[in-house]
């Protein structure tokens, strides 16, 4: 694109750095919280927290979907799998662990499990293998949602349905800035949830809760910049809503995407993974798309299954008030090559993002 | 899994172009498919709803443009195969001059 474009420059970044430390130095403690994975990628693999002054922290809230989708959900995917239904996810869901076992379990006692890089993808086998029935299982936030959105619309044939654990953003930041013992300070809103829903769903949060809110871009210095606005808005005791990641995302976001939701998915409360159920968090099919809607055409419902392994602090960490650290298990029995918990599986689960990054220094 | 380790390079070819050349982008080491991870990509042609993207070092793949109004020469964001925004480049440059501006006032 521009290839002058700099959003790494390390000398802008030691200034906007010197910025936040003299505006942290007028402030006590300050608690940032962001809700995506790849900002936590972002702040861990380029070493952002220690830039940060020791007063400002930067929490990692439930920005991982492969992490807050619950067992039970899992658990109806490998139902599904062992009984003879190809199951088709995207890689980070492989790994991660049902109640008693995961996908990748499945697939080792014969279970025809595939890997796409998109719902696209999955059409697409289906359409080719009249003669198997093909179950997506649809993960995912806003990001993804209306890609699901796009091929049931389409009409896709009739051997492929969904199983539908499209989770909702906002709602979850609701949680955390309700969760009073989390005393937060401020929000890094996700960028390319953004992307899809705009700037209006988080109004909310400086509004009623207070609570400084920056949409940023994924770029370390965008991730800065956030934090900087955050605590500029803290200076002057105005709390508001900015828009760092404005390259990517307009005031209404995507609204074809968002109409084609509308169409397709209802909001429901769901359950989210050790942290119970949030109200009007999940997507679910609508009744006219009912007919792929997987766990009504193969009569699978788990109700409930085991979120939490015994040890696990996965329910903390997602929420970010425990650090991957903090856990007895980060590292010794539970490492990227056996994981415990689905923090640990995802490559955008804090536990596995900040394995790696021990692993490099 | 053999097409899962293809892409995982290809992304991996994609970050090392994009840390070398510095352009707007989201970027993770990928060894496995990423799920919620946007990484934008030029549009070579477009045709119906599909259209074949260029992602830097020759990394070519058709992508699904249904979600967002992109023409060809256009960056889009593409998130699991779906162009999920059309990238703006008036955008990004105005974010660079507002940080230095920023910056500078702070300074004053």
């Amino acid at each position: 694109m521009v290839e002058s474009l700099r959003f790494r420059d390390a000398a802008l970044a030691k200034r906007v750095v010197e910025k936040i430390r003299r505006l942290a130095s007028k402030q006590e403690t300050v608690k940032i919280c962001h809700v995506c994975g790849t900002h936590e990628w972002t702040i861990t693999h380029f070493g952002l927290r220690s830039l940060l002054p020791s007063n400002v922290e930067v929490i990692a809230g439930p920005g991982c979907p492969v992490c807050i989708v619950p067992a039970s959900e899992f658990d109806e995917a490998i139902q599904l799998a062992l009984k003879g239904k190809v199951v088709v996810c995207f890689g980070d869901v492989l790994r991660v662990p049902g109640s008693k076992m995961s996908l990748l379990d499945a697939k080792a006692e014969g279970a025809d499990v595939r890997v796409v890089y998109g719902v696209g993808d999955a059409v697409k086998m289906a359409e080719k293998e009249r003669d198997k029935e093909f179950v997506f299982f649809a993960v995912g936030f806003e990001t993804t949602a209306p890609s699901t959105a796009v091929e049931v619309v389409k009409k896709p044939p009739e051997n492929i349905s969904f199983l539908v654990s499209h989770r909702l953003i906002p709602p979850a930041m609701k949680l955390l800035v309700e969760m009073k013992d989390l005393s937060l300070n401020g929000f890094v809103a996700p960028g390319h949830v953004s992307t899809i829903i705009g700037v209006k769903p988080y109004r909310v949060f400086p509004e009623l809760y207070g609570m400084p809110t920056v949409i940023a871009g994924f770029e370390p210095l965008d991730v800065l910049f956030g934090v900087y606005m955050i605590l500029k808005q803290l200076s002057e005791g105005k709390p508001r809503l900015e828009n760092e990641y404005v390259r990517a995302v307009r005031q209404e976001g995507n609204v074809k995407a968002q109409e084609l939701m509308k169409k397709v998915f209802e909001v429901v409360d769901g359950k989210w993974r050790g942290l119970g159920t949030i109200p009007s968090s999940t997507l679910k099919l609508r009744e006219e798309c009912e007919t792929f809607d997987a766990c009504l055409r193969y009569d699978v419902k788990v109700e409930d299954g085991v979120d939490i392994q015994p040890g696990c602090k996965c329910h903390l960490v997602i929420i970010g008030k425990v650090k991957p650290t903090e856990c007895p298990l980060f590292m010794k029995a539970c490492t990227p090559q056996k994981p415990v918990g689905p923090c640990m599986v995802s490559s955008e689960g804090t536990c596995q993002i900040w394995a790696k990054a021990s692993k490099r220094t | 899994m053999m097409v899962a380790c293809l892409l995982g390079r290809l992304l991996w070819l994609v970050f090392r172009s994009f840390e070398r050349n510095g352009f707007i982008c989201v970027l993770v080491h990928v060894s496995v498919i990423l799920m919620c991870l946007a990484i934008p990509a030029k549009v070579v042609n477009i045709k119906g709803d599909g259209a074949r993207v260029d992602f830097g070092e020759g990394v070519l793949r058709e992508v699904n443009v249904m979600l967002v109004d992109a023409k060809v020469g256009d960056y889009v964001l593409v998130h699991a195969g779906y162009a999920i925004e059309v990238l703006s480049e008036e955008e990004a440059l105005e974010t660079l001059r507002l940080w230095n501006e920023i910056l500078d006032a702070a300074e004053a």
